[in-house]
């Protein structure tokens, strides 16, 4: 920060909020990718766990092992392969989703209770019916909780994706806030990612009470 | 494989274990930095958990402002810190001032949540007891109270500590050094090698963090108390902020 600098300019955002929002945008793509292709993976694994059960103990360990390593180390580890590329990006923030999204499908589908399963069963349904129209949409709260910690922790995550080339609002905090010593695009930076956080997390219980309308009658 | 030999190669290199470029130097840098501002978060975090979930008082006002810095990304706190220090010290804002101010205010959120956690779990009729014994409040919460939340707290410290090893080399961003410098160099000079070579130490720092904290927890727990107990790594620090 240079002598005399105020701490924060207002009117430095309120000349770039296209810059902002641009900023924006790329740090929700990047998101939406990595929360979308973490959630298709996670689902086959756990169906494959529906099916085996024994696989969830293996499954659980590698993706939290994965989950145990440094964001800043995964996301330079793939460099080597695969480049300075949203790629390499990608491979890192999927990783950090699975062990989240894995252990709350599984969890949100062992929860159903056996006799609802029975009684599915002796209504005729097949084993593709009960789980698309029994088991989950009992386990959607579930699901979608683990969604909600998954898209908040990417949210995070790709603030650092900036280190790698990826843009985002990392690049106001790092690029701009610190390389170029102007700490109102940091705060700005910051301060807009934890709103995104809270708005989309808000946004995602919003999405679920009204797909699982019963279970606000119970409490849920 | 060829790049794994190029990695090794890196790692038995004497030119980078000489001069202010060390691979001694870095790690010495990181550790000293993630060892100091995990101390300075534990004196902050462990008396206000403590005072708030013995008293009850503050409870939500706790839990707001913990659930808003976990929202925080770690990258932020280093961000913040740094116009901070520059405005408090006038000192240019460079070095190891930054960064250890990110890193305690990133290590103090969890502690105090599972402290705060641990002490609430506390059965009511234990600490009844207690003070029936005739206990004043101070010997309630040291020989009672945290005792029992042992697990919990440490869990809380654990995920702390590990937080703060793995985010360290960021300091590198506000010259800070650190493992993360290696990580800076090699993507400036688009030398990957250099920079999977630190990304390798990086890891392996954090998981060895880990483990010897989940060795810790288990050692620490009172014997009495040994009966199975949560000691989840993530602990109550797993819940989602909201």
């Amino acid at each position: 920060m240079t002598e005399g600098q105020p701490f924060f300019q207002l009117d430095w955002v309120l000349d770039n909020l296209d810059t902002l929002a641009q900023r924006i945008g790329e740090h929700m793509l990047v998101t939406v990718i990595a929360v979308v292709a973490g959630f298709v993976i996670s689902f086959g694994l756990a169906l494959a766990v529906r099916r085996y059960p024994r696989l969830y103990g293996p499954i659980l360990a590698v993706s939290g092992v994965l989950y145990a390593v440094p964001s800043i180390a995964l996301f330079v580890l793939f460099i080597p392969i695969t480049g300075l590329s949203l790629l390499t990006a990608e491979i890192a923030l999927v990783s950090y989703t699975l062990v989240i999204l894995v252990r709350n499908i599984v969890t949100g589908l062992r929860g159903v209770p056996a006799d609802v399963i029975e009684a599915a069963r002796g209504m005729g349904y097949t084993d593709r019916q009960r789980l698309w129209r029994v088991e989950l949409p009992i386990a959607l709260p579930i699901i979608v909780a683990g969604v909600r910690i998954a898209t908040v922790t990417t949210i995070g995550l790709v603030t650092i994706a900036t280190l790698i080339g990826m843009g985002g609002l990392g690049y106001l905090i790092v690029n701009i806030g610190v390389q170029q010593r102007f700490p109102t695009a940091t705060i700005t930076g910051v301060a807009v990612v934890v709103l995104l956080s809270t708005i989309v997390d808000l946004g995602l219980l919003a999405v679920q009470r009204r797909l699982t309308p019963w279970a606000k009658a119970r409490g849920g | 494989m060829d790049f794994l030999g190029q990695v090794l190669a890196w790692y038995t290199d004497p030119a980078n274990w000489t001069g202010n470029n060390a691979i001694q130097l870095r790690l010495w840098q990181h550790l000293s930095l993630s060892v100091a501002s995990l101390g300075v978060g534990l004196a902050i975090a462990l008396p206000i958990g403590l005072y708030i979930g013995h008293t009850g008082r503050g409870a939500r006002a706790a839990v707001a402002v913990s659930n808003i810095g976990r929202a925080v990304p770690s990258l932020g706190w280093l961000g913040i810190a740094y116009p901070i220090s520059t405005g408090l010290f006038h000192r240019g804002g460079i070095g190891f001032l930054p960064a250890f101010i990110g890193l305690v205010a990133l290590a103090i959120p969890p502690i105090v949540t599972n402290t705060h956690a641990g002490l609430k779990e506390v059965d009511p009729e234990l600490r009844e007891a207690a003070r029936g014994m005739g206990m004043r409040e101070l010997q309630i919460l040291l020989r009672v109270e945290v005792p029992v939340a042992l697990t919990v707290i440490l869990a809380g410290v654990r995920v702390s500590a590990v937080a703060v090893i793995a985010t360290a080399p960021l300091a590198a961003l506000v010259g800070g050094g650190t493992l993360g410098a290696y990580i800076l160099q090699g993507l400036a000079l688009a030398d990957e090698v250099r920079v999977f070579a630190a990304a390798v130490m990086v890891a392996v720092l954090a998981v060895v963090t880990e483990l010897a904290f989940a060795w810790l927890q288990r050692r620490a727990v009172s014997p009495g108390l040994a009966a199975p107990v949560d000691t989840g790594a993530s602990g109550a620090a797993a819940v989602p902020a909201l």
